[in-house]
C-alpha cells in the first residue's frame, strides 16, 4: 500500500487500543447501505518506476515547439535557482502560515513579495496573490463596488482579454453586478476616450484600464485615470509585471493614479505549464486595504521585540466573517509566489527592465518581419508592449495548423472574438526568442501563405468559384 | 534581515538576463517609468542563501508531523512533482493547440473518469483553481438549475453552523441569503429544525460529511430526503474526502453536486498555501452546467469542450482551464495508489484519528464527542484545563512547536469552546503519533506544574509570540526603506 507505513503488528496493536476487531469496525456509524462501493474506473496501481514511464511517454507524445503566443501567459527565461528554491520540502510541504511563529519562512517572503509587487506597481499595499489574473480582475471589480457603495456598473473595454471579460462575468454576475462593454479604436487597438466618455457614470463604480491591453497596444492611461478620477469612478489597472518595468506604473497614472492594479504574475518566474498554477497579483491605495480580497501579511514584534511576521486584517476573510467577508478565497498561490518573489530578487530592477526591453525589441522584428510578407498586415498604427495584431489574407487557424506542423506555434487566432477586424491573429515574442526562430517562422509564413495563394485549399476554390 | 537590507545600489546578476539593452525609440516618454521599481539589488549567492534560510525557519510536512484539522496533511510523494514538471508540461503554452497536448490532455481526461468513480458523480470540470472556486462553481450550478426552471424564488442556502466559513461566503458570492442551520448534542444536523428550516425559498444544503466535527452525519439519508422533497439540491463541501474515500461515494449519499479539494485527498502540496485545485463533480441534472472547459475523447483523440456544446455551463473560472500542474500531480498520485491504495486511504486515516484519539483518552484528555466514533479526524476540548490553569488551547498549541510538532486546527469548529481539530492522515506511523500523544501529556504536566511556560510558548521558533494588534493596529505590509 503506498505511503502507508504502518505493519500488519502495528495495526493489530491499534485496533487492541481503540478496542474494535478490525478496521472495518471503524466505520460501523456509515450505513450499511451506503458502504463499500467498488471502484470501476480507478486503475489498478503501478510503481514509481511505471509511471515514470508513463507520464515521459506522454510528455514526449506532446513534444516541443517554438512558441510565439502570449495573450496572457508568457514564456520567460527562469533562473535555475527559482524552482530549485521553490520546490524545497520546507516551502512546498508546507500549509498556510496559520501558527506564525512556525511559519516565519512563508511569511517573510510572502511580506517581500507584498513589498516587491507594490513597488512594480507604484501602489501601497498589496496582498498575498489570488488564483490567477483573470480571477484576480473579478475579485477587483467586486472590491471596487464594496468601495462604491450604491454602484453596481462597471466600464470593461473590449481591449482586455475575452477570456477575462469572461471569467469576470461568471463570478460577479451573480451579485448583480453590470458589466458595460466599451468598444475600441480600429485604427489604434486602443480604448480612446471619445468612447469612455459616451457612457453613463450613473451608478459606475469603477473604469478597467489595461497596460498593455490584449492587442499588446498601449493605453492612454493618463487621459483615461483622469477622467474616471472627475466623474467619481475607481481606476482599476490591468497590468503585465514584466512591462512594468518599463512602463508608468499605475500608481503614477494621471494626476492622482490608478486605485487598484491587478494582473497575472505567471511571467514572473512561472512556467508556461500548460494554464496553470500561475497567481494573480492585487496592489491598492492603502485606503482601500480592508476592501481587499485574500490574505495580507503584516510585520509586527514578538513578546521579545523581535521584528517578526503574521497574517493580518483577517476579520476581513471568511473563516472570521464567513457570510459577510469580502470573498470566499482562502488561499494564496504561495508556492508560485515563492517562485515569483525569487525571481523578482534574481532579476533586480535592472535584469527586469532588459528583459522588459528584449520582449519589446523581439516583436518588434518578429512584426515587421512578418509584416513584409505578401498577405500579411500589421494593424494598429499605436505603441505596444510585446505583442502585436496580424491581419492575414487567410484563415488563421488553418495557417496555424500549417506552422504547427514545423514546430512553431504561431500565435491566437482572434477571428471568433473580434470579428469585425476580419482574420487576424495575436502574435508574440519574449526575450526567449532567437533572431534565427524569428527569421524561421518568416521562411515558414511566407512559404505556407503563397503556396496556399498559389495553390489554395479545395474547399476555398470550391467557395471561391461559386 | 530582508532581502532588501541585503540590496546595494548597481548590483547585477548579469547571467539571469539579456545581454544587450536595446533602445526603446518607439514608446512615447509619457508611456514609460520614470524610476525603476526598487527591487532589491543582490547577488545569485545572497538570494540562495536568504531564501534557503528562510525556507529552515518553516515548518512543513516533510520536516514535522502536520496535523491541521480539515487540511489534511499528508505526504506530497516526489514522484508527483518530477512527473509533473516534465519540460514538455512546462512548456506548452495554454492556447497552443490540442495536437500538440494530447499526452496531457489524456492524463485529464483519466483523471476526470477517476473523480467520477471515486466521488459516485456522472461528470466532473477540473477547471475550479481552488476549493473554495470549487464551492463557488458548485453554488453557481446550483443557481443555474434553478434559473433554467424559472424557479426563481430560491434565494436561501442552508449551511449547518459547523461549517466551514468559505460556505456561507461562497453563498453570499452567488447571491444567496444564508441560514444556520443547528447541531444536536451528539454533533449531528438537527434534523427537525432542518425540516423546519427547508421551503419553497430552499436553493440547496451545503455539507459536510464526515463534519467539521469529525463524525459521519448519521442522518445523511434523512437530510437528503428533506432538501429534496422541498425542490432544494444537496452540496458536497470534499474538505473531508479523505476520510471516505474508497469507502462511501457522496452520490450514493444523495449529494447532486461535489467539490474535491486535491491539495488534501489527492495529495497535490499546500505551498505554504496554494496553489490549490478544487474540481467539482456533479449528477445527471447538473451535468449541463458544468464549468468549462471540460475534456472530452472520441476514438482516442482528446479535446476541450467549451462554449458551442455546453452552452448552460456557468461559464468559465480562470483564464485557461485550471491549476494543470496540480492536476497532473493529482493524476500521478492516483496511479501510483491504484484501486486498491485508494480502499486503503480513509482505512488508514480513520485508524490513525480513532487510535490517536483513544491514546489521548487514556493518557487525561476530554474529547468533544466522546461517544462518536472519529472519522479522519477528531475534537480534543481544553475547557477543562483553561478553567483549572488558565492554559488555553492557544498556548497549548503554541507550546507544541516547541516539542517538534505543528499545532493542530485550534477554535474551529466555533462551536466547540477551547478546541483542537486533530487530522493524523493515513501516511503518519504509529511511532508519529504516540511521540506527539507523548508531547501533549508533556504539556499537560507542564501546565499544571508551571502554566506560565506554556502560556508563553514557544521558545524555540525563530520568533516568540507575535503580536498580532499591533499587526493589525500599526498596519506594516510593505517595507519602506525611508
Amino acid at each position: 500500500m503506498p505511503f502507508i507505513p504502518h505493519t500488519e503488528s502495528e495495526i493489530r496493536e491499534m485496533l487492541d487500543v481503540i478496542g474494535v476487531d478490525s478496521i472495518d469496525d471503524l466505520f460501523d456509524e456509515i450505513p450499511e447501505a451506503l458502504r463499500a462501493q467498488v471502484l470501476s474506473l480507478v486503475p489498478e496501481g503501478i510503481n514509481e518506476m511505471e509511471i515514470a514511464r508513463v507520464m515521459t511517454e506522454r510528455a514526449n507524445k506532446d513534444g516541443l515547439y517554438t512558441n510565439f503566443i502570449g495573450g496572457g501567459a508568457y514564456e520567460h527565461h527562469i533562473p535555475a535557482v527559482v524552482w530549485e528554491l521553490t520546490t524545497r520540502g520546507e516551502f512546498y510541504s508546507a500549509y498556510t502560515p496559520y501558527q506564525a511563529e512556525a511559519s516565519q519562512g512563508t511569511l517573510q517572503l510572502l511580506y517581500e513579495f507584498q513589498t516587491m509587487m507594490a513597488r512594480l506597481t507604484g501602489l501601497e499595499v498589496s496582498n498575498a496573490s489570488l488564483y490567477d489574473g483573470a480571477s484576480a480582475l473579478a475579485e477587483a471589480v467586486l472590491a471596487a463596488v464594496r468601495a462604491k457603495k450604491n454602484a453596481n456598473k462597471v466600464l470593461m473595454p473590449s481591449t482586455i482579454a475575452p477570456v477575462y471579460r469572461q471569467v469576470v462575468n461568471t463570478i460577479v454576475r451573480n451579485q448583480g453586478i453590470e458589466l458595460i462593454d466599451l468598444s475600441f479604436s480600429e485604427v489604434g487597438g486602443h480604448t480612446p476616450l471619445e468612447i469612455v466618455s459616451q457612457h453613463t457614470t450613473d451608478d459606475v463604480a469603477a473604469l478597467v484600464v489595461p497596460q498593455p491591453n490584449y492587442f499588446g497596444v498601449l493605453e492612454d492611461v493618463d487621459a483615461l485615470t483622469d477622467w474616471a478620477h472627475d466623474h467619481g469612478l475607481l481606476v482599476i489597472g490591468v497590468v503585465n509585471p514584466i512591462a512594468m518595468a518599463l512602463l508608468e506604473p499605475p500608481g503614477h497614472w494621471g494626476e492622482h493614479g490608478a486605485d487598484i492594479a491587478v494582473g497575472e504574475g505567471q511571467p514572473l518566474g512561472a512556467p508556461l505549464s500548460s494554464g496553470g498554477p500561475y497567481f494573480g497579483f492585487m496592489c491598492a491605495k492603502q485606503k482601500l486595504i480592508r476592501q481587499m480580497p485574500g490574505r495580507i501579511v503584516g510585520r509586527t514584534v514578538d513578546t521579545k521585540g523581535k521584528p517578526g511576521f503574521t497574517l493580518t486584517l483577517q476579520a476581513r476573510e471568511q473563516h472570521i466573517r464567513r457570510s459577510k467577508a469580502t470573498s470566499n478565497i482562502c488561499t494564496n498561490q504561495g508556492l508560485i509566489v515563492t517562485a515569483a518573489t525569487i525571481y523578482m530578487a534574481l532579476l533586480g530592477p535592472d535584469g527586469l527592465r532588459r528583459v522588459a526591453l528584449k520582449c519589446h525589441a523581439n516583436t518588434k522584428r518578429l512584426l515587421s518581419s512578418l509584416a513584409k510578407i505578401e498577405g500579411v498586415e500589421k494593424l494598429f498604427d499605436r505603441p505596444f508592449f510585446h505583442e502585436g495584431v496580424l491581419r492575414l489574407t487567410q484563415d488563421p487557424a488553418a495557417i496555424l495548423r500549417a506552422l504547427e506542423a514545423q514546430g512553431i506555434v504561431g500565435g491566437i487566432d482572434l477571428s471568433q472574438h473580434y470579428p469585425q477586424l476580419g482574420q487576424t491573429m495575436l502574435v508574440c515574442a519574449t526575450e526567449t526568442r532567437t533572431d534565427s526562430e524569428i527569421d524561421a517562422y518568416e521562411t515558414h509564413l511566407e512559404r505556407i501563405m503563397s503556396r496556399r495563394r498559389l495553390d489554395p485549399p479545395c474547399a476555398q476554390k470550391i467557395a471561391g468559384s461559386g | 534581515m530582508l532581502i532588501f537590507e541585503l540590496s546595494k545600489p548597481t548590483r547585477k546578476n548579469i547571467s539571469q538576463s539579456p545581454r544587450e539593452e536595446p533602445e526603446i525609440t518607439d514608446i512615447p516618454e509619457a508611456h514609460l517609468r520614470e524610476h525603476p521599481p526598487a527591487l532589491p539589488e543582490v547577488s545569485e549567492l545572497q538570494v540562495v542563501r536568504h531564501y534557503t534560510r528562510l525556507s529552515q525557519s518553516n515548518f512543513s510536512i516533510d520536516t514535522h508531523f502536520y496535523p491541521l484539522g480539515s487540511c489534511t496533511m499528508k505526504y506530497n510523494p516526489r514522484a508527483c512533482n518530477k512527473y509533473a514538471m516534465l519540460p514538455e508540461f512546462l512548456m506548452r503554452h495554454p492556447q497552443s493547440a490540442v495536437a500538440t497536448g494530447q499526452g496531457f490532455l489524456q492524463c485529464l481526461y483519466e483523471l476526470q473518469e477517476i473523480l467520477k468513480d471515486v466521488t459516485g458523480m456522472k461528470g466532473v470540470s477540473l477547471t475550479p483553481l481552488a476549493g473554495a472556486q470549487g464551492e463557488f462553481a458548485g453554488v453557481a450550478m446550483i443557481r443555474a438549475y434553478h434559473d433554467s426552471r424559472d424557479d426563481h424564488v430560491r434565494d436561501e442556502i442552508l449551511v449547518p453552523d459547523a461549517a466551514h466559513g468559505t460556505n456561507p461566503a461562497t453563498a453570499t458570492m452567488c447571491g444567496y441569503k444564508v441560514r444556520e442551520i443547528p447541531t444536536d448534542a451528539k454533533g449531528d444536523v438537527d434534523v427537525e429544525a432542518l425540516r423546519v428550516a427547508v421551503g419553497p425559498q430552499t436553493a440547496g444544503l451545503m455539507l459536510t460529511n464526515p463534519s467539521t466535527l469529525g463524525i459521519f452525519e448519521g442522518h445523511i439519508q434523512k437530510i437528503a430526503d428533506i432538501v429534496h422533497q422541498a425542490g432544494g439540491l444537496l452540496y458536497y463541501d470534499g474538505a473531508n474526502l479523505n476520510a471516505i474515500v474508497g469507502k462511501v461515494k457522496p452520490g450514493d449519499m444523495g449529494f447532486d453536486v461535489i467539490h474535491m479539494n486535491l491539495h488534501k485527498t489527492f495529495s497535490t502540496p499546500h505551498g505554504g498555501g496554494g496553489p490549490g485545485a478544487g474540481p467539482v463533480g456533479v449528477n445527471d441534472r447538473l451535468l449541463p452546467f458544468l464549468p468549462i472547459p471540460i475534456v472530452t475523447e472520441e476514438g482516442g483523440d482528446y479535446r476541450w469542450l467549451a462554449e458551442q456544446e455546453l452552452p448552460q455551463s456557468i461559464g468559465r473560472l480562470s483564464a485557461s482551464m485550471g491549476n494543470a500542474g496540480v492536476l497532473l500531480r493529482a493524476y500521478i498520485y492516483a496511479r501510483l495508489l491504484g484501486k486498491e491504495g485508494m480502499n486503503r486511504v480513509a482505512e488508514f486515516a480513520t485508524l490513525n484519528a480513532n487510535y490517536l484519539m483513544a491514546q489521548l483518552r487514556t493518557r487525561g484528555f476530554d474529547m468533544a464527542y466522546p461517544t462518536r466514533r472519529a472519522a479522519h479526524e477528531f475534537i480534543v476540548t481544553f475547557k477543562n484545563l483553561k478553567e483549572q490553569t488558565g492554559v488555553i488551547a492557544m498556548d497549548v498549541a503554541k507550546r507544541l512547536l516547541d516539542k517538534g510538532y505543528h499545532a493542530p486546527t485550534v477554535y474551529f469548529p466555533l462551536l466547540v469552546p477551547e478546541c483542537f481539530l486533530i487530522e493524523p492522515t493515513e501516511t503518519e506511523s504509529k511511532q508519529e503519533l504516540d511521540g506527539f500523544t507523548d508531547a501533549l501529556v508533556e504539556i499537560l504536566e507542564e501546565a499544571q506544574r508551571d502554566p506560565e511556560l506554556v502560556k508563553s510558548g514557544p521558545h524555540t521558533t525563530t520568533v516568540t509570540r507575535l503580536d498580532e494588534v499591533k499587526a493589525a493596529r500599526e498596519l506594516d505590509v510593505a517595507w519602506d526603506n525611508e
